[in-house]
């Protein structure tokens, strides 16, 4: 009997801390990287005129972020102290040239609409800013979260502004027609503007007014 | 001790060879894969040409398309594998040393009529970077069938504009030829004429007029090396 109550104990108890949970939500929302820090600006204009390259630059971002905290995490306690940019550095771009050839081997048409935006994952500030701020002086658990956090923050914005780029500017949602013809022919005409990086500009200026109209406590006084 | 000078150069030695062992082995384990990919772009790229866009068509590339390699004076040439030639490689090599002789690759396709279509390879600039494409021209030697072209980054929405549909069927029905029968090639330039006369250029894209000068420049060149080995098959 005991053994089976230890166990219901066991499972009731939550697999994440209030602090661990922290880590994760935090980024998603009160403290996003991309409408809060206003870092990975360049890739969120860039490479979000579509959603399916989108998603594979979320993913991409998202697996070198969570590597690179841990990675970093684990060698804290070995790194010197005058060489760290350079070997956080280091271990950013490993992953993102790997990140870059796996994609050429096997999705070879989505890496070809990133090109070089793929490449510059690697001078993304989100993911350089958690290896100083976090990693460094994180276990790697905490690590891991943090970096799946940031990760996901990032990743939830940048399909936020493809869905509406996409879907304003070409009629469709992941390649597919939405905007039926007859819309078309009774005169709808899709908005350019969202096909250039200025039209990403409004659509996150756009989100960051939501949020903050949202959310008074990031209110700047 | 961390911060000892011998420490940090060992540290430092240690993570780069890692590194470089790691993405040495991911380049050379990944390699055929991406070559495979490079390869079936570009037969797809061909075949789409004289439009046989089919999912699997590229698995009977050397079945539908006769590949060889033509030099300026119309022979073919032998021990060069049509497919393997970079032709933007090749150019740049010429541009240093103009003695390096040019060789561009043809690739013929043969339809159930035994009709053939010549299949031009073209390589050029844009505004930001390389641009290239096939031109597929009728047995006639002057009339285009169609016209495929892509880019490495040109803008979106404008000159990025050439690799869609909307831009190459343009070139479907132009000829190189005028009336008299000089070379013309197919001019890419700001529309002030009749652009449905199969006689005059394609009309260009607005805020890509770099690009679109490109096309233009590269369409000309192209054309004109291969002339002289389509002139050759029209007298036979």
């Amino acid at each position: 009997m005991s053994a089976v109550a230890t166990k219901v104990q066991e499972e009731k108890k939550p697999l994440l801390s209030k602090k661990d949970r922290k880590l994760i939500t935090d980024p998603l929302s009160d403290n996003n990287p991309i409408t809060i820090q206003v870092l990975g600006i360049c890739s969120a204009l860039a490479v979000t005129t579509q959603l399916k390259p989108t998603m594979v630059m979320a993913i991409s971002v998202l697996a070198v972020i969570i590597f690179s905290n841990v990675i970093i995490s684990l060698l804290r306690n070995l790194i010197p102290g005058r060489i760290r940019i350079i070997v956080q550095l280091t271990v950013i771009s490993v992953l993102v040239i790997l990140v870059d050839q796996i994609l050429k081997a096997f999705l070879y048409d989505v890496s070809k609409q990133l090109s070089v935006f793929v490449g510059l994952i690697i001078t993304n500030c989100i993911v350089m800013g958690r290896l100083e701020a976090f990693a460094m002086g994180n276990k790697p658990g905490s690590a891991l979260l943090d970096g799946l956090g940031n990760g996901f923050g990032y990743g939830v914005i940048i399909l936020m502004v493809a869905f509406a780029r996409e879907f304003f500017g070409s009629g469709k949602i992941f390649g597919f027609q939405v905007i039926p013809d007859a819309a078309y022919e009774m005169g709808y005409v899709n908005n350019g503007l969202m096909l250039i990086p200025a039209g990403a500009l409004f659509v996150i200026a756009i989100i960051i007014w939501i949020q903050r109209s949202l959310n008074k406590n990031l209110e700047e006084a | 001790m961390r911060n000892s000078n011998n420490y940090i150069i060992l540290f430092a030695v240690i993570v780069t060879v890692v590194a470089a062992i790691l993405l040495a082995s991911a380049a050379t384990l990944l390699k055929p894969m991406q070559d495979a990919n490079l390869l079936k772009e570009k037969q797809q790229n061909i075949l789409a040409a004289v439009g046989r866009t089919g999912e699997n068509d590229y698995k009977d590339f050397d079945k539908l398309i006769e590949s060889i390699v033509v030099d300026k004076k119309g022979e073919t040439v032998s021990g060069i594998e049509p497919l393997a030639v970079n032709l933007a490689y090749e150019k740049r090599v010429q541009s240093k040393n103009p003695d390096h002789k040019l060789n561009y690759p043809l690739y013929i396709y043969t339809n159930e009529a035994g009709e053939k279509t010549y299949i031009l390879q073209l390589a050029g600039t844009g505004l930001w970077g390389p641009i290239w494409g096939y031109l597929a021209l009728d047995q006639d030697g002057e009339t285009v069938r169609a016209a495929i072209f892509d880019h490495k980054g040109e803008t979106p929405g404008l000159g990025a504009e050439i690799n869609t549909e909307a831009f190459q069927s343009k070139f479907t029905d132009k000829k190189i030829f005028d009336t008299e029968g000089n070379f013309t090639s197919v001019k890419v330039q700001k529309g002030t004429f009749d652009a449905s006369d199969p006689y005059q250029s394609v009309d260009a894209i607005s805020g890509g007029t770099i690009t679109s000068n490109g096309v233009s420049q590269m369409l000309e060149t192209d054309i004109k090396f291969y002339l002289a080995y389509i002139q050759k098959q029209q007298k036979n």
